[in-house]
């Protein structure tokens, strides 16, 4: 477990399908974590309670992957902090207007084949990596 | 709602969490290397998506035909491509060389710097689009 392969990537990804299964049958929506994060910082949403829950789940199991496995724990930054802070903007109020991020729409909308998420998904896939092409080329 | 169903969020939360660490998504490098095509590409997100779409989108297919009143799923009907999903797309997209909201939430679980930066900059443009935006979707 400590050497990462592509069947990392793979199984990785089949828990993050079988987590957002779970997550749907159990509230009924789709459990993208931009939306689950962003409506608790709504004070009329009703349901709170499991969205917490959820996402201290998340940070609990990423926590317990990090000191169990070393491939898990590997970090390797690529960006200066104040350029992660305005990113961190522009993710935050992008995923929301937009309706979803890599889980909500690349994932379950996805899933689901909703032409929405697979059009929000190509959107934000292509922008990003002609921002990636222009940052590493033109800042670095 | 029953602590039942709270400790089985819990554990959906905890596959979640395991399953991006384990994939790799919360290192930073790896997908920016998906993401710069003409750089040093890096395939993982690809294979992390199509295990995770397949899962899902299996998942759903099977659970759309058992019939129990009970089990409530979210409603087929996409919502329509309008400008909030394009230009929020796409500013989601010129940030996501940072973090996804995902692997963010997750690397709070090592107090990483770049996390504990990451996370409230990032609650502060969910708020500003959820109360100047209207973005309810």
């Amino acid at each position: 477990m400590n050497h990462y392969t592509l069947w990392h990537a793979l199984i990785g990804g089949i828990l993050i399908g079988l987590a957002s299964l779970l997550a749907t049958v159990l509230s009924g929506k789709i459990p993208g974590i931009s939306g689950v994060f962003g409506r608790l910082l709504v004070a009329a949403t009703p349901d709170k309670t499991w969205r917490a829950v959820f996402l201290f789940g998340l940070i609990g199991g990423a926590a317990l992957s990090f000191a169990l496995w070393q491939s898990a724990a590997l970090f390797r930054p690529r960006r200066p902090l104040i350029v992660m802070a305005i990113a961190a903007l522009l993710v935050g109020f992008g995923t929301r207007l937009g309706g979803g991020c890599t889980s909500g729409h690349g994932v379950c909308g996805v899933g689901m084949g909703g032409k929405d998420s697979i059009a929000a998904t190509l959107i934000f896939m292509v922008t990003a990596m002609m921002i990636v092409f222009i940052y590493n080329r033109v800042v670095l | 709602m029953k602590a039942g169903k709270m400790i089985l969020f819990f554990v959906a939360g905890g596959l979640f969490g395991t399953g991006l660490a384990i994939s790799g998504m919360t290192d930073s490098a790896r997908v920016i290397g998906f993401l710069d095509l003409f750089g040093a590409f890096d395939p993982a997100l690809l294979f992390v998506m199509a295990g995770a779409v397949g899962v899902y989108g299996l998942g759903i297919l099977i659970l759309r035909r058992v019939k129990n009143r009970d089990l409530k799923l979210p409603s087929p009907t996409p919502s329509p491509v309008d400008r909030q999903l394009i230009v929020g797309s796409a500013i989601f997209g010129v940030g996501l060389g940072g973090f996804c909201p995902g692997p963010a939430l997750a690397n709070l679980g090592a107090l990483r710097i770049e996390a504990l930066l990451f996370v409230p900059a990032m609650a502060i443009g969910m708020f500003l689009a959820q109360r100047f935006f209207g973005a309810t979707r």
